[in-house]
C-alpha cells in the first residue's frame, strides 16, 4: 500500500490541515470512530508540538501493512519530522503533567496510550522525529 | 474565524460546529468572557455535539473558560461531548473534573436552572 500525505506543520492551520489528513486516511483505512479520534487526536499532538517548540516540521501519515506468518495487520503510521531544538531530557517529557508550555503537560504521555507502537527519536540541536503506530483490530 | 454566541434571556448558548483550531478557541474564551460581562449573564451552556476532536490544547482552552466565567459569576456547563472523545480524553488522562457537563441542550439548561435556583 503506497497512501501517504505529508503536512507541513508551520502555522496553526498545519495543524488543522495535519488533523484531518489523518482522519481521512484512518476513515479509508477502516479504522472506526473512536479509533479515528484517537488517531486525529494523536496526530494534533504531534502537529502542536512541531508548532510551539520547533517552529516548523512536517507531519507524514501513512498506511502500513506488516505479516506476520498467515496474518496481515494493518495500519497507520504517523510521523512527526522536525530540525527544532531537540528534547533534552525524554524521560521528563513522558511523564503526566511535565510541561514547559503552560498546557496541561498530557501531550506525549497521551499519544503514547492513544497509540499502539510509540518512538521518539531526538538528537540536541539536530531535531527531533516521533513515529507512532495504531493497528486496525 | 468566530464561534457565534447566542443570548437567550439570562443564558448563553453556544454550539461550536467547526474544527477548531487553537486561535479561533483562544478567540472564542475572550469573547464569551466579554459577552458575560456586556449582558450580565448567569449561565452558559456549550454545546459540543458536532465537536469530534478534543486534544490537550483544546480541553485546557474548555476548562480555563469554564473557570473564568465562574471567576465572573456566570455558571458554565458542557454539554454533548461524543462517546469517542470522552474515551479519548480519559486514554490521554484529561479529567475536567471540575467542569458540570450534560448529555445534550436540553439537560444542560436543566442543569443550570438546578444550580442556580438551588
Amino acid at each position: 500500500m503506497s497512501i501517504q500525505s505529508s503536512v507541513e506543520v508551520q502555522t496553526e492551520w498545519g495543524i488543522v490541515s495535519a488533523r484531518q489528513a489523518g482522519r481521512n486516511l484512518a476513515k479509508e483505512i477502516g479504522f472506526g470512530g473512536v479509533d479515528q479520534a484517537r488517531i486525529t487526536t494523536a496526530i494534533s499532538e504531534l502537529a502542536r508540538n512541531i508548532y510551539l517548540y520547533a517552529e516548523k516540521g512536517e507531519i507524514v501519515i501513512e498506511a502500513v501493512e506488516e505479516t506476520r506468518g498467515a496474518q496481515k495487520k494493518k495500519g497507520i503510521k504517523i510521523t512527526a519530522k522536525d530540525r527544532g531544538p531537540g528534547i533534552k531530557n525524554i524521560r521528563e517529557v513522558m511523564e503526566d503533567g511535565y510541561t514547559t508550555s503552560g498546557g496541561l503537560g498530557a501531550g506525549l504521555p497521551g499519544v503514547r496510550r492513544l497509540m499502539d507502537d510509540f518512538d521518539v527519536d531526538s538528537v540536541m540541536e539536530e531535531g527531533t522525529t516521533i513515529t507512532a503506530i495504531k493497528w486496525l483490530r | 474565524m468566530r464561534i457565534p454566541i447566542l443570548k437567550l434571556s439570562h443564558y448563553l448558548l453556544i454550539s461550536v460546529q467547526v474544527d477548531l483550531d487553537d486561535q479561533t478557541a483562544l478567540q472564542f474564551q475572550e469573547d464569551l468572557l466579554s459577552k458575560i460581562h456586556e449582558e450580565g449573564s448567569t449561565g452558559v451552556v456549550i454545546d459540543l455535539t458536532s465537536v469530534d476532536m478534543i486534544d490537550s490544547f483544546i480541553a485546557k482552552v474548555l476548562g480555563d473558560v469554564v473557570e473564568m466565567s465562574n471567576l465572573m459569576g456566570a455558571k458554565v456547563v458542557l454539554t454533548g461531548i461524543q462517546p469517542a472523545v470522552a474515551i479519548t480524553l480519559i486514554d490521554m488522562g484529561i479529567m475536567l473534573e471540575e467542569v458540570p457537563t450534560a448529555l445534550d441542550l436540553e439537560q444542560g439548561l436543566e442543569k443550570l436552572q438546578q444550580e442556580l435556583e438551588g
